[in-house]
């Protein structure tokens, strides 16, 4: 796709109508568009793009993250949407300083949320922030560490 | 205990412990009831008693040696997870798939599912009192893990595809081992549906039993069998189709009354459409050609020629020794599962080993909709709850 017609995407578009900042960057590589949200936004963009009657992105596929150690910021949450009526997927991007990673949580908007950003609390250590419950999910409550930072080794802690 | 307000005034509650070790909770699931006499006020579950770090694991590992592990995540369905990891890792380098490998991998995946659907079944039926079932179902299964061992050597853990197609060529005598299937199977899925359909008690035990409205199941990013169940024709092999199966006719199974007893429908009906994909994708593989990409330094090189060619000979040494770097970037690549909409996401940094590895299993997702099916209802309804969701605790935890 041309950076022209990725301008012109849906959700590009009506992101964009509602605050001008909403859409950041806009890519796509290997057939998925991908757009960076900023972190404040983040809320506000998922409602829209749940209820705008063009986009309708009503099935919260995924939520995960990745850690560029040492880039700064070094986190990246990545929120993969799905419109059932509209047969498209979507990807969204939120870059998190390793300093402070908190993030509104998407629980209100997809209730599907709740797992998935316990996980990602767990083992990355990203806070969400009005999540009712944000305990460690997978791993014992009293695990010191987040393992699927980059600079935790694959072997555990020496 | 601890009191709640209910309509006929406030009542003691007990707090159970079902599980981990519960044979109803499949595996190592544990789940906290909250009952008010025999019906639950409050359910919690709790899982990660089988978390290995498989996403971990993966970061250090090369692309190809990574597959392995994808075995182990749902262990009912290896086939599906290694196709999906291949095709996330496809996706990243750009890598073209010949026909024929992709045939065969539509056709194995559609087996693996009706081998996972029987295993549900069968587990489903015995969680719920009917024995003879079980037996019948794990008979049948038995004869479709002999087809994988013939493709891979190996029953369950089979890692068959490879980025690029698949391991090996097809074992000479295939299409007879499949084709006794095919013909096998309709009968065998008739006498399950003899047995259970309009049988009273399991009609008692699954009908209006865990309903969920279909708009909560989206909300609650439910897929699968489970989402079709309440309505909702939402199947990636038609919606996102991948490894050809645009090419192949097969319907969407759904139900509306989205309880336990329509998901068994639909995972019945699913296992017919399924052995009809099977049925297609035979006839389209053709008896020769390429099982994998021609993409030298992704693909190893062929036996034969690395033993005769210098350059063969290289490629395969630096395959096996350091792996292949993709272009960094990420791809996400979503298949349907028999549990769902299983998702890989693979990000590279340019480097042989990924930079992220992440699972998007479908039971982990459809398991949080355990408390708003069991909810208000008896502790044997959670029984059946649970079975219906078809969880796989391997994929769980992770």
């Amino acid at each position: 796709m041309e950076i022209a017609d990725l301008e012109r995407h849906p959700a590009v578009e009506r992101l964009r109508a509602w605050n001008p900042r909403a859409a950041e960057e806009v890519s796509e590589s290997r057939g998925e568009v991908a757009i960076g949200v900023p972190r404040e936004l983040l809320r506000g963009a998922a409602e829209r793009l749940r209820d705008d009657p063009a986009l309708l992105f009503n099935l919260l596929s995924d939520i995960t993250c990745v850690d560029r150690f040492p880039a700064e910021p070094r986190f990246e949450l990545h929120v993969h949407l799905v419109s059932i009526p509209h047969r498209a997927r979507l990807r969204l991007r939120v870059r998190l300083s390793g300093e402070n990673p908190v993030v509104d949580s998407l629980l209100l908007v997809w209730p599907g949320a709740n797992w998935m950003e316990r996980e990602v609390f767990d083992l990355f250590g990203i806070r969400f922030e009005g999540h009712p419950d944000l305990r460690r999910i997978v791993l014992p409550q009293d695990f010191e560490g987040y393992p699927l930072r980059r600079d935790y080794p694959v072997e555990g802690p020496r | 205990m601890t009191t709640v307000e209910t309509a006929s005034g406030p009542v003691q509650t007990m707090v159970l412990n079902m599980g981990p070790q519960h044979p109803s909770t499949h595996g190592v699931l544990r789940i906290l009831l909250e009952l008010d006499g025999e019906t639950v006020v409050k359910a919690v579950p709790d899982v990660g008693y089988l978390h290995t770090g498989i996403e971990k694991s993966c970061e250090a590992k090369t692309y190809s040696q990574a597959i392995t592990l994808t075995d182990r995540l749902d262990y009912l369905a290896p086939l599906s997870n290694n196709l999906c990891y291949c095709l996330a890792v496809e996706k990243l380098l750009g890598l073209e798939v010949p026909k024929r490998a992709q045939y065969i991998r539509v056709m194995l995946t559609e087996l693996t599912r009706i081998a996972s659907h029987l295993v549900w079944l069968g587990s489903h039926a015995i969680d719920l009192g009917a024995m003879s079932v079980f037996l019948y179902c794990f008979r049948e299964r038995e004869e479709i893990l002999n087809i994988f061992e013939m493709f891979s050597g190996q029953r369950m853990m089979t890692s068959y595809f490879r980025i690029g197609g698949v391991a090996v060529e097809p074992p000479p005598g295939w299409q007879k081992a499949v084709e006794r299937i095919l013909d096998l199977m309709p009968g065998r899925i008739q006498e399950y549906e003899d047995l259970l359909t309009q049988n009273r008690i399991w009609i008692a035990r699954t009908k209006g039993v865990g309903t969920l409205r279909p708009e909560d199941a989206i909300a609650l990013s439910v897929t699968g069998p489970m989402l079709r169940a309440a309505g909702v024709a939402y199947d990636i092999r038609k919606v996102f189709p991948y490894s050809s199966y645009d090419e192949f006719a097969f319907d969407i199974p759904t139900r509306t009354e989205s309880d336990c007893y329509a998901r068994y429908l639909v995972r019945v009906a699913e296992m017919r459409e399924s052995l009809k994909i099977v049925r297609q994708a035979m006839a389209k593989i053709p008896p020769e050609g390429p099982i994998k990409a021609d993409a030298p330094g992704i693909v190893p090189p062929q036996r034969e020629k690395m033993k005769t060619e210098m350059e063969a000979l290289i490629y395969h040494f630096k395959i096996f020794t350091e792996g292949f770097a993709p272009p960094p970037g990420e791809a996400y690549q979503t298949v349907e599962s028999p549990r769902g909409e299983l998702g890989v996401f693979v990000a590279s940094d340019g480097t042989p080993k990924p930079l992220r590895v992440h699972v998007r299993a479908p039971s982990f997702v459809n398991l949080q909709a355990l408390p708003q099916l069991v909810v208000g209802r008896l502790i044997a309804d959670v029984v059946a709850c649970i079975g219906t969701i078809d969880i796989i605790l391997g994929e769980v935890d992770r």
